[in-house]
């Protein structure tokens, strides 16, 4: 079973709605004109996997739990692709409070957030973009939602998901993910978050266990990209 | 022919659009064959088809929409037809779902729902027909010469 992180800690998504506690000691907050200056471009195997999947059909159905962005709308739709939208984050705050110590294993809140965020039919996705949402989940929480993306997503899809890699770090840079191409990724640093857990290969393939595949991509920014295979 | 005088136009303080400030509230059903902009609450169904509907940094629509274009920069809750193409400005909330030709999201803006992209149908070149705007159980249009808004709304 996966093991919680100490001192769990969960910040602000970008300093936007639901707020969030100061940045963790260690820990660097980047305001809004730093967080624009650490845009950066960078190839992502994970992404050219998911759209190899994705490319040749038009008329799929995807979620992205990155919230909105003009460039992935932009992308996914001009595929001919239905593009459905979820802020996952901010929602997770707003669920669970701003507050480092809110209750993720509260199974009343764990219902609730699922209804806000992840309430559609059985088999409705055909890919859903996750992007680094998962890591700021306790483990209770975190089954859950992994169960619910099993429900909704069709058999044989594919889901994108990114972890940090580092062992011993107490926050980690999180992101606004653009697609820039089919292969590569504008990332936009929002600022530090300590992930929930921490997460290796194995406790990957065990946290996805239900799924039919899981492939692992190593990049050097030590953001570990899974593809996942329902 | 009428022989009364015309009526006064009122000031229209958006670019000729009609106007629904901040402190109204509607209930009901607004069909309007002029640019809209919605400051104050709505509550039911807006349509502009031929025109742009604009709700402002004030306005709360809870409504199903449909217009040529749409500007968010307040709330909205319920799902959006725009034929031509929606704005999501920075700061505005919009749950619901979309079909559009062409959206806008601004860095900042919250949407939770879907987008379906729908190509607008290409223009016939046939002769230029008078397009109701309204079903066709609607009484005719407000805007009757001289009057001062074309929006209508019904209970």
């Amino acid at each position: 079973m996966l093991e919680p992180l100490r001192g769990f800690f969960r910040g602000s998504r970008g300093g936007q709605a639901g707020g969030g506690p100061p940045a963790p000691p260690g820990g660097r907050k980047l305001n809004g004109s730093a967080a624009a200056a650490s845009l950066s471009v960078r190839p992502s195997r994970g992404l050219e996997e998911f759209f190899t999947q994705i490319r040749d059909t038009s008329g799929l159905t995807i979620l992205d739990l990155g919230g909105a962005t003009q460039k992935n709308v932009s992308f996914i739709t001009d595929l001919g692709h239905r593009l459905y939208s979820e802020d996952f984050l901010r929602m997770l705050n707003e669920a669970f409070g701003a507050d480092d110590t809110a209750d993720q294993t509260n199974p009343g809140r764990i219902e609730y957030f699922l209804k806000q965020t992840l309430d559609y039919p059985a088999g409705h996705f055909d890919g859903v973009l996750i992007w680094d949402v998962l890591e700021y989940l306790n483990p209770v929480l975190l089954n859950a939602v992994v169960e619910r993306l099993h429900h909704i997503v069709r058999p044989k899809a594919y889901m994108l998901a990114f972890f940090h890699s580092d062992d011993k770090q107490e926050a980690v840079p999180y992101y606004t993910f653009r697609i820039a191409q089919t292969n590569s990724l504008e990332i936009a640093g929002q600022g530090m978050r300590r992930p929930a857990q921490l997460y290796n290969n194995r406790s990957l393939e065990k946290l996805f266990g239900k799924f039919e595949s899981v492939k692992f991509f190593l990049t050097k920014e030590r953001l570990r990209e899974v593809i996942i295979k329902v | 022919m009428s022989s009364m005088p015309p009526a006064r136009i009122e000031a229209e303080p958006r670019g000729g659009a009609a106007t629904i400030g901040k402190a109204v509230k509607v209930v009901g059903q607004i069909f309007s064959r002029e640019d809209l902009y919605v400051d104050g609450e709505v509550e039911g169904t807006v349509e502009a088809l031929e025109h742009k509907l604009t709700i402002g940094p004030n306005g709360t629509v809870r409504a199903t929409i449909k217009a040529r274009e749409v500007v968010a920069l307040g709330n909205i809750q319920g799902n959006v037809e725009a034929t031509e193409k929606i704005e999501i400005r920075k700061d505005a909330k919009l749950t619901g779902d979309i079909r559009t030709a062409r959206i806008i999201i601004e860095d900042g803006a919250y949407f939770k729902g879907s987008i379906d992209i729908v190509k607008p149908e290409p223009v016939k070149a046939t002769t230029p027909k008078a397009q109701p705007s309204t079903p066709s159980a609607q009484p005719a249009m407000a805007n009757t010469p001289g009057a001062p808004s074309v929006a209508e709304m019904k209970r």
